[in-house]
Formats: C-alpha cells, sequence, structure tokens
C-alpha cells in the first residue's frame, strides 16, 4: 500500500512545515488567552443580576455558538478590513494582516465557548463560599476575585486545556482564508508537488501525536486534582 | 442594507441567488442528517463496545476513538476525498474517482458521520456508565444475557441521561457540515460565500445565512427538549438517599 | 440445594473472602450477617455468580456457578435475588419491571407474564401501583415490587442482599413482613441482614462472617444463646443495643 510513496517531499518541506506550526501554535495559544480573559468577562456579565449586562452577554454567546467556524471566520475577513478603514478614516487601509485577523476571529469565536465553561465553573462553586465571602465584609468585585474565581478555575483547568486542544484542531480552518498554518503548509506542498497522499497523512499523524499527547496530560492533571481535592 | 439581492436573477443557474441559498440550506440539512445517522449508529455500538468487560471488544473502540477525535475534521475530510481513492484497492479507488455518484457528498456524509460517531461513542459510554452497578446485577440476576440487559436495562436509561450533551453534538454537526466546503460541497455557508463574491452584498448575504444557522440551533433545541420531557422517567436517580 | 465449598476470592492483592465453606438445604432459612465489609454481601453475589470467584466451587441444585459449560443466565432465571437498592428499571412501569424476564427469559406470552405479575402484586399488595414508576413508589413499596418480580420467575431459591438497610425505618415492616410470609411458606432463603428480629423469628441458622471468614454457622437457637467467637459476641451486643 505504501509502494509509491514519497517519503522525501516530508524531510524536503520540514521547515516549511515547522513554520506553518509555529503559526498554528501561535494562534492558538493567544487566542486561548484573549478567549479566556473575554470570556471571563462575559461568563461574569451572563451571572450579574442586571438586564444590561447579561442579555448582551447571552445573545453574543448564543449567536457565537450557533454559527459554524467557518462562517465566523469570513464574517471576520469582511468585518475587521471595514472596521480598520472606519478607524483609521483611511479608504485604502490594508487592515492590520492575515494573522491579527484571524486571532481576532478566534478570540471573539472562543471567548463564547469559553464563557460556558467558566460560567458553569463559578456555578459550581458553593453558594455558601459566597456567603461567606460577604459575611466576612468583602464587596462583591473582592468576593469574586479573591474567592470564587480561583477556585472556580482550579476546578476549570482541565476542562479548558480540553477546550484548547480543540481550538488547536480548529485554527487548521484558516485554510479557508488562505493563511499558511500548519494544515495550510501541508496543503500547499500537497498541491505544489503533487504529493497529497503523503502530505495528509503526515498532517494527520502530527496533529495525532500533538492532540493525543495533550489529552493524556490533561487527563493525568484531571487526576492529580480530583485527588487533590 | 438591501435584501433585494436575493430576487436578482443569479449569475448562473437561471434562479436567483434566494435559490443558491435555498439549495444551500438543503444540502447543510442533507450532509448533516444524514452524517447524524451514521454518527448515532456507529458511535452507539462503539460507545457500547468501550464498556464491555473484554478487551478484545474495548480495545479496537478505543482506538478509534483516539484516532477520529485527535485529528481535526478538514484533515479528515482531505483524507477522505484525496487520499482515500489512492490507498483503497485499485478497482474501488478507481471507481471513486471516476465513477461515484456525487462523490464531494458523499465523502462530506461519511467523513463527518465517523468523525461525530467518536464523539457519540464517549456520550454513550458515559450515559451508560453513570447508571450503578445495581442494574446491571439486578438484570443479570433475573437470568438475562449480557445483551439483553444492554438492550433492556442500560441503553433505555442511557440514552435518556444524555439526551442533553447529545443535543449539542446533533447542533454541532451541522455547524461542522460547513467544513464541508473545502471539498466542494455547496452547503449554506459555501453558498453565503459565493454570492457575496458575485454580488459584493457580503452584509446581507453573511446574515441571512448566520439567521438560518440560528433557526436550526432554535428548532433543534426546542426539539430536543419536548423530547427530553416526553421521555423522562420520573425519580430516575433511583430512591431518595441513594 | 446451595453449597458453598471453600470459596475464596481477591481483588488483586487483597482477599475479600477466605475458604468460606456452608451449606443450605431446600426449604432452609439462612441469615448471614457481619460487620461492613466482612464479604458478605460479595458471598451472596457469588452464589449466582454476580461476582467471579478464584478458588472453591458452588453448587445450586447440583450446578456449578462457575463451571466453564454452565448456562449462567438459565441458572440465575431459577434463582431470584433482592438487592439493596431495589434496583427496579427506572424506565419501565411496575408491571413491566415484572414482565420483562418472564418474557424474554422464559419465554412466557405476554398475557401469561401479565397475569403471573398482577398476581403477585396483589400478593404484596400493591396492585394498585401497577402502572406507575418506580420513582413514584416508597422505599418500602419499592422493595415489594422487587421482591414481587423475583417470585414472578418461579424461583426454587431466593437471595437478599440487605433488603431493609436501605430503608427508611417505617417502611422495614411492610418488607420484613413479605420475607416472613415467604420463608413460612418453605422458601429456600439466603438473606445478607442485620435484621435480628428477622433471623430470631423465622431463620434456621446464622451465619456470621468477619473479614471473608466464616466464622460462625450454627442453628439459629445456638447463636443466639451463646455465640462461640468473641467477634460474634461483640457484633451481636453492638447490634442488639438498638
Amino acid at each position: 500500500m505504501f509502494t509509491g510513496f514519497d517519503f522525501d517531499v516530508i524531510a524536503r518541506s520540514l521547515p516549511y512545515l515547522s513554520q506553518g506550526m509555529l503559526f498554528s501554535l501561535g494562534l492558538t495559544v493567544l487566542s486561548m488567552i484573549g478567549g479566556i480573559v473575554l470570556g471571563t468577562v462575559l461568563a461574569l456579565m451572563r451571572l450579574a443580576p442586571f438586564r444590561v449586562l447579561h442579555l448582551p452577554a447571552s445573545g453574543y454567546v448564543n449567536l457565537l455558538r450557533s454559527t459554524p467556524l467557518i462562517l465566523v471566520i469570513f464574517w471576520f475577513y469582511f468585518l475587521v478590513p471595514l472596521a480598520m478603514k472606519r478607524l483609521s478614516g483611511d479608504a485604502y487601509a490594508t487592515g492590520i494582516g492575515p494573522f491579527y485577523s484571524a486571532l481576532i476571529a478566534f478570540t471573539l469565536f472562543e471567548a463564547a465557548y469559553y464563557c460556558e465553561i467558566i460560567r458553569a465553573g463559578i456555578q459550581s462553586v458553593p453558594r455558601g463560599q459566597v456567603h461567606a465571602a460577604f459575611a466576612l465584609g468583602l464587596t462583591y468585585g473582592q468576593a469574586m476575585r479573591r474567592v470564587i474565581l480561583p477556585q472556580a478555575f482550579r476546578n476549570m483547568v482541565p476542562i479548558l486545556l480540553t477546550q484548547g486542544i480543540i481550538l488547536f484542531q480548529d485554527t487548521s480552518l484558516v485554510y479557508v482564508v488562505g493563511l499558511t498554518d500548519f494544515m495550510g503548509a501541508a496543503s500547499k506542498i500537497a498541491q505544489r508537488d503533487g504529493r497529497l497522499v503523503e502530505m495528509y497523512l503526515f498532517a494527520a499523524l502530527i496533529y495525532f501525536i500533538l492532540c493525543f499527547l495533550a489529552s493524556y496530560v490533561v487527563k493525568r492533571l484531571q487526576l492529580r486534582y480530583s485527588v487533590g481535592r | 442594507m438591501d435584501f433585494s439581492v436575493f430576487f436578482q436573477p443569479a449569475f448562473s443557474g437561471g434562479g436567483t441567488y434566494l435559490d443558491w441559498v435555498l439549495s444551500g440550506i438543503q444540502w447543510t440539512l442533507l450532509v448533516s442528517i444524514l452524517g447524524w445517522v451514521i454518527a448515532f449508529t456507529v458511535g452507539s455500538v462503539l460507545g457500547v463496545l468501550r464498556t464491555t468487560q473484554r478487551v478484545v471488544l474495548r480495545a479496537p473502540a478505543t482506538l478509534y476513538v483516539e484516532v477520529f477525535r485527535n485529528v481535526p475534521l478538514l484533515v479528515q475530510m482531505f483524507i477522505w476525498y484525496f487520499v482515500l481513492p489512492e490507498i483503497v484497492p485499485r478497482a474501488l479507488g478507481d471507481w471513486m474517482k471516476t465513477q461515484m455518484p456525487m462523490p464531494e457528498f458523499w465523502n462530506a456524509v461519511l467523513c463527518l458521520g465517523f468523525y461525530t460517531a467518536s464523539r457519540v461513542a464517549e456520550q454513550v459510554r458515559s450515559g451508560i456508565q453513570s447508571i450503578p452497578r445495581g442494574q446491571t446485577y439486578a438484570g443479570l440476576a433475573m437470568g438475562l444475557t449480557q445483551p439483553q440487559v444492554y438492550r433492556h436495562v442500560l441503553l433505555p436509561m442511557g440514552y435518556r441521561i444524555i439526551i442533553p450533551p447529545l443535543t449539542s453534538e446533533f447542533l454541532t454537526i451541522f455547524k461542522n457540515s460547513s467544513v464541508a466546503l473545502t471539498i466542494g460541497v455547496l452547503e449554506l455557508t459555501a453558498q453565503a460565500r459565493q454570492i457575496s463574491e458575485y454580488t459584493f452584498r457580503t452584509f446581507e448575504v453573511f446574515t441571512v445565512a448566520t439567521v438560518v444557522y440560528v433557526l436550526i440551533t432554535l428548532t433543534v433545541t426546542v426539539a430536543m427538549r419536548a423530547l427530553e420531557g416526553k421521555v423522562r422517567v420520573p425519580g430516575y436517580l433511583g430512591p431518595a438517599g441513594r | 440445594m446451595i453449597a458453598i465449598k471453600n470459596v475464596s476470592k481477591w481483588y488483586g492483592e487483597f482477599k475479600v473472602l477466605a475458604g468460606c465453606t456452608t451449606q443450605i438445604e431446600k426449604g432452609e432459612v439462612v441469615v448471614v450477617c457481619g460487620p461492613s465489609g466482612s464479604g458478605k454481601s460479595t458471598l451472596i453475589k457469588c452464589v449466582n455468580g454476580l461476582e467471579p470467584f478464584q478458588e472453591g466451587e458452588i453448587l445450586v441444585d447440583g450446578i456449578s456457578v462457575g463451571g466453564r459449560k454452565t448456562d449462567l443466565p438459565k441458572l440465575r432465571s431459577r434463582v431470584g435475588m433482592v438487592f439493596q437498592h431495589f434496583e427496579l428499571f427506572p424506565h419501565m412501569k411496575v408491571l413491566e419491571n415484572l414482565t420483562l424476564a418472564q418474557v424474554k427469559v422464559l419465554g412466557r406470552t405476554p398475557e401469561a407474564a401479565i397475569e403471573k405479575g398482577l398476581r403477585l402484586l396483589e400478593r404484596v399488595d400493591l396492585s394498585a401501583h401497577k402502572d406507575k414508576f418506580p420513582g413514584n413508589l416508597s422505599g418500602g413499596q419499592q422493595q415489594r415490587v422487587a421482591i414481587a418480580r423475583a417470585l414472578c420467575m418461579d424461583p426454587i431459591a431466593m437471595l437478599f442482599d440487605e433488603p431493609t438497610s436501605a430503608l427508611d425505618p417505617e417502611m422495614i415492616n411492610e418488607v420484613l413482613d413479605v420475607m416472613v410470609e415467604l420463608a413460612q411458606e418453605g422458601m429456600t432463603m439466603m438473606v445478607v441482614t442485620h435484621e435480628m428480629g428477622f433471623a430470631r423469628k423465622v431463620a434456621h441458622r446464622v451465619i456470621f462472617m468477619d473479614s471473608g471468614r466464616i466464622v460462625e454457622d450454627a442453628p439459629k437457637e445456638e447463636f443466639f444463646g451463646t455465640p462461640r467467637s468473641e467477634r460474634a459476641q461483640l457484633f451481636l451486643s453492638k447490634i442488639l443495643q438498638h
């Protein structure tokens, strides 16, 4: 079955592929950080007792969670340059480059998913903890920052990381706007050299190894956490 | 905003752009629902296998889940469409390349189905494992065979327990069906992009596509909630204080 | 009827049963007691093969439970079992719980199974509840249904695994009454329980277990009169204080 395979094409293109992988990893890590920060804000808004806060947050989250990531990517490729022109007042502004457009799209998209994880995490901290914090005279902000969020995040670490693994897989979809992430690099070489079989199988293998190892680490972490509690 | 663009005659095909949108919706629904049939069937079998005592049954199911879960959907899509015809036996490969009807469509359905199966399998497994061991004991003690215990005791309860996560997998398959555009299926997202390229009414076109996805989500959510209410079992967590 | 010969069982390194030997004759009622973790529940689950054991032999009506060629489902269908947590099937109505195994295991017609089920529901005084779900019954009612469910199979012997320990105190007697009646009719019974009142009333023999061993196996009068082992004395004095 592997007769006629050209493994050399992989070796030859390794530098190009590694550059793509750096792009994928960078996009993953940065949009994960951005997504968690924004997701926390959204979660706090959704849990707030004021309509002006939780209605827009709920609307945003439900909208993004109903929309395919590819469509979201298309949306931002359309909207970001428009916004840049509007902001800079320069009709010929070309935007901020493909990486940052992707970063914005992924951050805003993932924030909706992180919001739901974080909201569940906050709600899993027993009510008694909130009451105890208030009873000590802490304000709402202090109670959240010092008491609730630290506990919530501690419980959430494994699931936040799992979402990160999903995000890493999702970054491959920047292919649809022609960016050169790992998958983009693989497919460009595949088409240039006519080596689709080798390149796509190799890409699958690399994704598998990375994601499998990462989820193994998360599983170990989860065990440690559950014992520590 | 100007939605009259949808009533303009389309660049090709004779209809209006609205017809393109409707055709896109149709393919989105077809790919997703057929994919779900595969995902649900294969996923259920795999999920059950993962809960059995026998390693020869459990190990292959575990391997399947790990492989399909840890490779991005886009990569799997390319493997089904570009790689599979090259590595299967010659005759089959030639058939796939030249005679297979609607190869983009069927490869997308198979890809989405087998990909989602790994996720359904995990839900089914966790549903079955959340049922107390005593239920299995009770089934066996009255003389049911292991398969009968699954059929009459574990699966009916297991499926009820996992309706909420299964709903979210079902919603995900509609969203994931947009990945089929990478191998040329003209589903909703692909049509939206195509129309925007022809008409430059990007905002309107994307808005309509987004609204359709939101409507699909709402419909499915409401339907699944109704189903959940219909099959609800009184106090199914067992006697109080358990 | 039931012969347990030198049975030992390990969970990994941990020995849960150590050379247990005893015998239950036809029509005999034997109560098994002992502190928690003494292996009594494990032992009774070994009798119908719900728990495997590594050493020794158990014969039920002359058939070896651990035997390679034994048809376990068939053997189990002839031995009734009642569990601590009732283990009714929550998604089936009471009557369906009673007919499932009659139809699927014994091959009775649905009509015959329903008739039999109704007769036994009548017997445990729950006919009015035949169309309810288990979740809508009290613990005591659920346990009586569970006993009726086991009796539907016309068992040659009944195993009770702590049938009253998950019940609220006021419900214990309604279940014990059914069991006493059963014993007085001459049913062969092996009962794991701490209900010493029940033991005094109907048991022929009492077995006391500790750390996986059968420490004492004596006729009722002898056991309550002068338990030989110190452990049994201590246990009895603790139990009887309540």
